[in-house]
């Protein structure tokens, strides 16, 4: 099979306020693909995060974040939404007074003129919305309240899902999306996140624990260890680590170092 | 009335023209007055003699210097003959041609030309207060000058010294009136200084609203000094929008006082947009049980402005409400000013105050003294407040960015998201429409200016 990179990382070092936390890692995604990172905590999951989307403070000490052939790390973070990276957020973040039908019809239409198609007019906008709402079984009530303002927190992961499922990302990176839901939660988020897996677009789906991905099942699980990849495979991988935890990678690892 | 302990002055400001300039004009045209309110225009004067333009050793006047204004030579528009102002040039001030009753005031006087009145139930007065003075002369002669303290406020003092017009509002009793009624002052020539005194009165049961609007019409420094006062009686309910957007040279020291009676409603919007330096006293008088009002305002300041409000909320009277709602946004050099006072009497068991002053500083040299001062003297109170100065949510400018929208229009967002709370409480909904835009476009012209 012909494979088409999305996303190719080497040797990416990066770190925040003058620490180093990622030293060296390298991952490339396919279309079509989904990928975990496991790994415990401090590992630089997050970080992984917040570099590939952006988020301003965290600073590239090295290395090449390739996206559709073009430097990715070179990019503002609205320029990369619109290229069609999306970061569902860790910890999703109140904005009173912008109302959401405002915010989603704004960031639609910014990804639309840039991809050269049309902005949405009001109309077909809250159809679209009306439409991908239902998938995520969230209330349209949300849609007149303040982005994420007084939403449980089960409705901003699922309000999260359903601003991708709008956006219909290329990439999308999930950061420890499955943190404090339950399992109905879990499985409408998954579901979600399922139903907008194809062929040309691809899945980042960044976890502490296995539970996820009973429900999004990887192509390929990746063990983040201090800031390096250390270990991967397939989704039995996964069950592996919850099974005997991290500690046997871990001490493989410092008796590589030793040795 | 609250009276306020002064520490010792340690400047007094020249006041002689001042004084020199009252006596001409009470020679002139202050002498054909009833004589009850030549007395009240003495009193001012005498008030203002004594206590003269505060200076920054005042605790009311800490961080607001008035010397330009006390060195601004004193020519106090008396005289009502101003012309050549077309409604074309008043045009862009109308609201978009707001369905409503307009007064238009050139330098404080009443242009009865520029003015139109809609259709109104019996017994409804709106007109100026010159006219006021003889026609109604009893109901003006119990209120003018009585609710609006000249004896700690020079400003309002040199105001009564010198009334001569403003609106004057008088709506009957169970009257709810349908339409705004728009007051607007111009200011048509450089160098003037003028004083609009506005009489509000809504009778029991009355309801009214009233945009109190101060525009320039020439691009040069001038002193607009304004009082208000505003009487409810029981269960009457009067919303009142200040909206202050002078040009930017020009000096605006304004007082509002509201007198209530029992179950009766104010809704007080002030929104400052101009002027160089702009004081508001904003005094809510509690006087009956159960009232229930709202202080509401936003100032937005960049360049070099300073806008200044001060406002009290006197609880004289059991199981009222005060909510009050201030917010500042500041770029540029500008400086921002918000004391707000609850005063909460013995006899006032029960009362509900809240107090919120949120500042937004979008400039590294911009500035905010906020200060809320409780004076509690009842023991079963609600009482709250908070104030907070910042910058714009960088995690919320991120979150917006990393949907694709752009730096700017996210900043721009949530600007207006904090600017929106606050107007988004105005009913009128032309004012608020038309003050949407007003921050809008101001957004985009600093975004310029920064690019």
């Amino acid at each position: 099979m012909n494979k088409n990179p999305i996303l190719e990382i080497r040797n990416l070092q990066a770190g925040v306020e003058g620490r180093k936390i990622l030293k060296g890692l390298d991952l490339t995604i396919n279309a079509g693909e989904v990928h975990a990172i496991m790994g415990p905590n401090g590992s630089g999951k997050s970080t992984l995060a917040a570099v590939l989307s952006g988020k301003p403070g965290y600073e590239v000490l090295g290395g090449t974040a390739t996206y559709f052939g073009k430097d990715l790390l070179d990019m503002d973070p609205e320029e990369r939404a619109r290229e069609g990276v999306f970061l569902a957020f860790q910890y999703p973040v109140e904005i009173p007074g912008v109302n959401s039908t405002y915010f989603l019809k704004a960031a639609v239409n910014e990804v639309r003129k840039h991809r050269g198609e049309e902005e949405l007019d009001a109309i077909d906008f809250l159809k679209l919305v009306k439409e991908r709402m239902k998938v995520l079984h969230l209330d349209e009530s949300l849609l007149s309240r303040p982005v994420n303002e007084g939403f449980s927190g089960g409705e901003k992961k699922r309000n999260e899902i359903f601003q991708m499922a709008l956006l219909e990302p290329k990439l999308a990176i999930l950061d420890e999306t499955d943190s404090g839901l339950d399992i109905d939660a879990l499985r409408i988020v998954a579901n979600g996140v399922n139903k907008l897996k194809h062929s040309d677009n691809a899945q980042l789906v960044i976890t502490h624990y296995q539970r996820l991905l009973d429900y999004i099942v990887p192509d390929f699980v990746h063990v983040l260890l201090d800031g390096r990849i250390v270990k991967s495979g397939g989704k039995e991988l996964a069950l592996e680590l919850e099974k005997d935890g991290y500690d046997p990678i871990i001490e493989q690892e410092s008796n590589l170092v030793t040795a | 009335m609250i009276t306020t302990s002064y520490a010792r002055r340690a400047e007094v400001r020249e006041t002689t023209a001042h004084l020199a300039r009252f006596e001409e004009f009470e020679r002139g045209v202050s002498g054909n007055s009833p004589a009850w309110l030549r007395a009240i225009r003495t009193a001012g004067i005498a008030h203002f003699a004594e206590q003269g333009f505060p200076t920054v050793q005042y605790e009311e006047w800490r961080f607001t210097n008035v010397a330009p204004i006390a060195a601004f030579p004193f020519k106090p528009a008396t005289h009502p003959q101003y012309e050549g102002v077309t409604e074309k040039e008043i045009e862009p001030h109308t609201f978009g041609g707001m369905n409503c009753h307009r007064l238009v005031f050139l330098n404080g006087h009443f242009s009865p030309k520029l003015s139109t009145l809609l259709p109104r139930p019996d017994g409804v007065k709106i007109g100026c207060l010159a006219a006021a003075i003889h026609s109604d002369g009893p109901l003006v002669e119990k209120h003018l000058g009585r609710h609006a303290s000249y004896t700690d406020n020079p400003f309002v003092a040199l105001n009564t010294a010198f009334v001569q017009d403003g609106a004057f509002v008088h709506i009957p009793a169970r009257v709810e009136l349908a339409e705004p009624i728009h007051l607007l002052f111009l200011t048509t020539e450089a160098g003037l200084t003028s004083f609009p005194r506005n009489l509000i009165i809504a009778d029991r049961s009355s309801s009214v609203k009233v945009i109190e609007d101060y525009v320039s019409l020439v691009p040069a420094p001038h002193f607009t000094c304004p009082t208000t006062e505003i009487i409810t009686a029981e269960n009457a309910c009067v919303e009142h929008v200040k909206l202050q957007r002078e040009n930017e040279s020009a000096f605006h020291v304004a007082a509002v006082q509201a007198v209530q009676a029992a179950d009766s409603r104010v809704i007080s919007h002030s929104i400052s947009l101009g002027a160089r330096l702009a004081r508001n006293n904003i005094h809510l008088a509690l006087n009956g049980p159960g009232i229930d009002s709202v202080l509401n305002g936003l100032y937005l300041a960049s360049g070099d402005q300073l806008m200044d409000h001060h406002t009290v909320a006197d609880h004289a009277s059991p199981r009222c409400n005060s909510h009050e709602f201030y917010h500042g946004i500041l770029s540029g050099k500008a400086r921002g000013v918000f004391n707000g006072k609850i005063f909460v009497r013995q006899i006032a068991q029960k009362t509900d105050a809240k107090q919120t002053n949120r500042n937004l500083l979008l400039s590294d040299l911009a500035t905010v003294d906020t200060k809320p001062q409780l004076e509690i003297f009842a023991d079963d109170v609600k009482c709250t407040h908070g104030a907070t100065i910042g910058q714009l949510d960088e995690q919320a400018i991120f979150y917006l960015r990393s949907r694709g929208i752009g730096h700017d229009e996210a900043r721009n967002m949530l600007v207006h998201a904090f600017a929106g709370g606050i107007l988004d409480r105005i009913t009128i909904e032309p004012v608020r429409q038309e003050l949407e835009s007003t921050l809008f476009e101001r957004l985009e012209r600093e975004q310029h200016a920064r690019a």
